[in-house]
């Protein structure tokens, strides 16, 4: 964990809502790992004082990068700035996802929207190429597919408003594909909550591990205010875990999706 | 430069602390900080046993602040005994326990639980937190439950006792005179204030609790009043807080009345701000030719 002042390389609209932002950051880069984040602090934001927490997309040599949908005042003020603009980022931050192994289980990624930023570097370091699963609701909200491509993965589009790729739900491929063999594969997701507690189910039904980049309103990013939490299975019943430390990155099997009474 | 400051027995190297709950156990922030650099560390509230803690949302941004109704979630005692203190006793600065309980007789336990632990600084009795059901501000709002407390914990312990008051009452003079009478070392002043956030387009409360405690910057020209009314009620040290967010929100404390402060909810965004608050108020000092901090406590000018 590091905090830094970092300068802005670029920040581009991707497509409609959806910026990609490149930040010169070396040691943050170097240490990243995939499904980690980054909790970044726009300076220029006056009276919202909290940091914002980023899925790492990518780090490339000095570069670190994140995608982010202008949802609101801090992404609202952060599409407004540009290179050689400074900002404070701490990280890399939390418990990622655990990289395939060489021979072992092939990966099916199963992202939402912009949690397809998330699995670029699980994808990347995977020794073993599988399948990407990516659902938004129109065509705008399917994110970096080409760079999914260039790695070699087969990629697997879905919008609600059939405006590209298949029509429907993003679990809908991947229900198909278990369906034509779940031994040996092994899931793992980004995206809103409902696809997630989606996913939870089918790697259930088909008897497939998942490992979950769950998405959590945060506030320090670092473990010590307790905002983050979800509540997960423990040996003596539940407890809540801190989304910043313990994950973004839980197994599907823990995740308990109401709190118990 | 003197930087040093006395509450009750204790010895502070510079005036800097932070508030409980905003800087977890400590560990959390060691790669980041250097915190044998503080004037001391101050943990999350604890109880005897473990407290999960409110449902979620548990905070919400506004403007120039937060609201938070966390609910006190911790490890119990022991739990923080077996996994925290073999860290915090490392340290070369004290670490101040806050404590909670939701009767009298708890708080005493808790705060003799850590008088035998051996190496505590102090303990801070939290009277004054507003999310939970049972215990925290019940006893801060009752001038009579507020003494049996801080009583029962001085019977207890040897060890300094630092009173946290509400700021959620009309005046806070009999309150700091309560503590002080009953033997409170220190005062810490404030908790945060009761407040509420809707988001309009579901006509939700922002937060779980449906209300919370708001902190930052926003709350704190009404936390120097509640300093300087309390100091000029009590003769014990008080530590102020409420928004520090630099050295000079330090010093305002500090002439208001205030002999220690904490920085609380800027942990949260600027992890280096106790530093930048250190190094600040020695900046100041320097440029004002202060030899003493203790020469700026109440040091504010208000014409007769």
């Amino acid at each position: 964990m590091l905090e830094r002042t970092v300068q802005i390389v670029s920040n581009e609209r991707d497509t409609d809502q959806y910026f990609r932002l490149v930040m010169r950051a070396p040691e943050l880069a170097m240490a990243a790992q995939p499904g980690q984040f980054v909790h970044l602090r726009v300076m220029a934001m006056k009276d919202a004082l909290l940091r914002r927490p980023f899925s790492i997309y990518q780090a490339r040599g000095e570069n670190l990068s994140v995608l982010y949908k202008t949802v609101g005042k801090g992404t609202d003020v952060l599409a407004r700035m540009g290179p050689g603009e400074e900002l404070s980022l701490i990280g890399p931050l939390g418990h990622g996802f655990t990289v395939p192994k060489a021979g072992g289980e092939t990966p099916l990624l199963v992202a939402g929207g912009y949690g397809m930023a998330a699995m670029y570097m699980l994808a990347e370091r995977s020794p073993q190429k599988g399948v990407v699963f990516v659902g938004g609701r129109r065509r705008v909200d399917i994110l970096c597919e080409d760079e999914f491509r260039k790695l070699g993965w087969d990629v697997r589009v879905t919008t609600e408003d059939g405006s590209y790729g298949e029509k429907g739900i993003v679990t809908q491929p991947l229900i198909a594909e278990l369906r034509r063999g779940a031994a040996g594969r092994k899931l793992f997701a980004c995206g809103p909550t409902a696809m997630l507690k989606a996913v939870a189910k089918i790697a259930e039904e088909f008897k497939v591990p998942a490992e979950l980049s769950m998405d959590e309103h945060m506030c320090c990013g670092v473990g010590v205010c307790l905002t983050c939490v979800i509540p997960v299975k423990t040996a003596d019943g539940w407890e809540y875990q801190r989304t910043c430390t313990e994950g973004p990155v839980f197994d599907s099997r823990e995740v308990l999706w109401e709190v118990p009474k | 430069m003197n930087l040093s400051v006395k509450l009750g027995s204790l010895t502070l190297q510079n005036p800097v602390m932070v508030a409980s709950g905003t800087f977890g156990y400590g560990v959390e922030y060691a790669q980041l900080l250097d915190l044998n650099q503080f004037g001391a560390v101050v943990v999350k509230g604890i109880r005897l046993g473990p407290v999960r803690g409110n449902p979620t949302p548990r905070t919400a941004e506004v403007a120039s602040g937060m609201l938070n109704a966390i609910g006190l979630q911790g490890p119990g005692v022991d739990g923080f005994i077996k996994k925290y203190w073999p860290f915090l006793s490392t340290l070369k600065v004290p670490t101040i326990i806050n404590i909670w309980g939701t009767t009298v007789e708890e708080y005493a336990e808790v705060a003799r639980r850590f008088d035998a632990l051996g190496g505590v600084g102090a303990l801070e009795l939290n009277v004054s937190c507003p999310n939970i059901k049972e215990g925290g501000a019940q006893f801060g709002t009752d001038a009579k439950l507020l003494a049996g407390v801080v009583r029962a914990c001085r019977k207890a312990t040897k060890l300094p006792l630092i009173t946290k008051l509400s700021p959620n009452v009309t005046s806070i003079a009999p309150y700091a005179q309560a503590a002080e009478a009953e033997g409170s070392d220190a005062l810490a002043i404030t908790n945060s204030y009761p407040a509420m956030a809707i988001d309009t387009e579901t006509r939700r409360p922002k937060l779980a609790n449906v209300t919370g405690g708001l902190t930052g910057p926003c709350i704190k020209p009404i936390a120097i009043k509640l300093v300087w009314e309390a100091a000029k009620a009590v003769k014990i040290p008080i530590i102020g807080m409420g928004g520090i967010q630099s050295a000079a929100d330090a010093v305002e404390f500090l002439m208001a009345g205030a002999t220690a402060v904490a920085v609380g909810t800027a942990n949260f965004y600027e992890p280096q701000t106790v530093p930048q608050v250190i190094a600040g108020l020695r900046e100041f000092m320097a440029r004002h030719n202060i030899a003493d901090v203790r020469e700026l406590v109440g040091s504010v000018k208000v014409a007769k």
